[in-house]
């Protein structure tokens, strides 16, 4: 277990990545959403399927939404099959990026606890471990004197409301600095020729007859053969625009960061049960994410009584929190589906491919889903790692149900 | 945190409700009629509206009742509190007084 936590050796910050082109009047294909998913896919598109003439559109600046927004946790300790293979792909691709992209985004394998507090949990983490190993994920369980050893300022007493009763912890696992990530596609997919079009609201789309022929901006109308929509929370707005309907809902997801401290959190944990995420930053800063508000929003923010939740359960498992103080607290937009699970495929109307639905754990999954996406635009078929995770299985009734692993319930 | 009031209660924390979902959803009049199509619109898709919202609230830990109210979701505004079995208003009116009822 690496723990760079050294906060002297962060680098400089860049000069320009990108440049910011006029968007040209046509291209061969359109990606809307230039956040993590969307560069990703850009990036494979250029990359392994040779399409340059390409533009990504973000409605805002690059990166700014969920990208911007996340915890960074890495992890692909999932429960099915399908699950695992996308998640244990994408965490074999963070492994090799930094180098492919040339670009350092401070990946660190630092692992993952899932802490259980019930025997519930116990049971379900330890039928977890042995799916994971049956998969080729890397995971064990350990016992509370074990996660003591690995995190030492956690309170694995018994004479809290929910004990720690164990864990499961996947060594591979990690974080990694997310602007630096988003930074490190962006780079590489305007060395390749892709256009990144910043403030650049989708607004409609043209379509001749049932096929997607364009799509209209506030920067003017640009023809393309493929769109390829990658808007998380925004995913439903967009379909609608195109006459189509996504069993998505949007709800806020908060997370907070304390001022910086000196490092004392070597690992990540998670609490499904008592509902909070903490890890420390390589800067310092203790971060803690929360779980959905129950409600549909768009607003970026969401209500109090969550992160007070969250902040209780943190104190309880770390009673050393108890005198650090919140720096700032945010809130995204996260596409919840009703089985935890991504939706990246084709769509009812043709050309146009959607990658959204990862809810609450996008982040992990950018290089997948770039790369699984990138494949269907392509190719306009799926790959095998994203083809279980179509539209259509909400009809066929394929759900891969994912609420225990999520780790945030939807 | 919302500041919910129950057409029942009057104002209370959001804390004191649990969230339903998109209103007006009927169960379908012969499930055996339908194909998979339609049976997946009827499980698994909802509105997911950015704007005014028709949603179910319940209030837990108050009266139990179950309840509609139209809210905006981007500026989170409550619009109206109406009851189950009624219409969405169509205004975006004044929410009723809690106790009024």
């Amino acid at each position: 277990m690496s723990q760079d936590h050294d906060h002297l050796h962060l680098p400089e910050h860049p000069d320009f990545l990108w440049r910011n082109p006029e968007p040209k009047s046509s291209y061969d294909a359109v990606i809307v959403g230039g956040g993590g998913h969307g560069l990703a896919t850009a990036y494979f598109l250029a990359k392994n399927h040779g399409m340059t003439n390409i533009a990504v559109l973000e409605k805002g600046w690059l990166a700014g939404g969920n990208m911007a927004r996340n915890t960074t946790i890495i992890r692909s300790n999932y429960l099915w099959d399908e699950s695992a293979a996308i998640y244990e792909h994408a965490l074999k691709l963070w492994e090799v990026l930094p180098e492919e992209l040339e670009y350092d985004f401070l990946f660190s394998q630092r692992g993952v606890m899932n802490l259980a507090h019930t025997l519930g949990d116990v049971r379900e983490s330890m039928r977890r471990v042995g799916a994971n190993k049956l998969n080729g994920v890397d995971a064990e369980w350990l016992e509370p004197d074990q996660v003591k050893e690995l995190c030492p300022i956690l309170n694995v007493s018994d004479n809290i409301r929910y004990p720690v009763m164990g864990a499961t912890y996947q060594p591979r696992a990690g974080i990694a600095k997310h602007d630096h990530v988003a930074w490190a596609f962006a780079r590489k997919c305007d060395e390749l020729g892709v256009d990144i079009i910043q403030n650049c609201e989708v607004t409609g789309f043209l379509k001749d007859g049932n096929r997607v022929v364009g799509v209209k901006t506030n920067r003017g109308t640009i023809n393309t053969e493929k769109v390829g929509l990658a808007a998380a929370g925004h995913s439903s707005v967009l379909a609608e625009m195109a006459g189509f309907r996504l069993p998505i809902q949007s709800h806020p997801l908060q997370a907070l960061v304390s001022e910086l401290h000196e490092p004392v959190h070597p690992t990540v944990v998670m609490s499904n049960h008592v509902h909070v995420y903490v890890s420390q930053a390589h800067k310092g800063e203790l971060v803690m994410g929360a779980g959905v508000d129950s409600y549909n929003g768009y607003g970026q923010r969401g209500s109090f009584h969550v992160i007070e939740e969250q902040m209780a359960a943190a104190v309880e498992l770390f009673p050393i929190f108890a005198r650090a103080h919140v720096l700032r607290t945010w809130g995204g937009i996260v596409d919840t589906t009703m089985d935890a699970s991504p939706i990246v495929g084709t769509t009812p109307v043709e050309n146009m491919f959607v990658n959204c639905g990862w809810g609450t754990g996008g982040f992990k999954g950018t290089p997948a889903a770039g790369l699984t996406f990138a494949h269907t635009i392509a190719t306009g078929a799926p790959h095998k790692l994203n083809e279980p995770f179509s539209l259509e299985r909400f009809e066929t009734g394929a759900l891969i149900d994912e609420h225990g692993a999520a780790a945030v319930a939807h | 945190m919302l500041l919910i009031s129950c057409p029942n209660c009057g104002p209370r924390d959001e804390t004191e409700f649990h969230y339903g979902g998109q209103a007006h959803v009927a169960y379908p009049e012969d499930p055996n009629a339908l194909n998979d199509r339609e049976w997946a619109e009827y499980l698994f898709y909802r509105d997911n509206t950015k704007g005014a919202y028709a949603e179910r609230w319940v209030h837990s830990t108050g009266c139990r009742q179950w309840f509609n109210m139209l809210r905006d979701t981007v500026s989170y505004e409550i619009q109206a509190v109406y009851p189950m079995g009624s219409q969405a208003p169509t205004t975006t009116a004044q929410a009723p007084e809690g106790a009024s009822k």
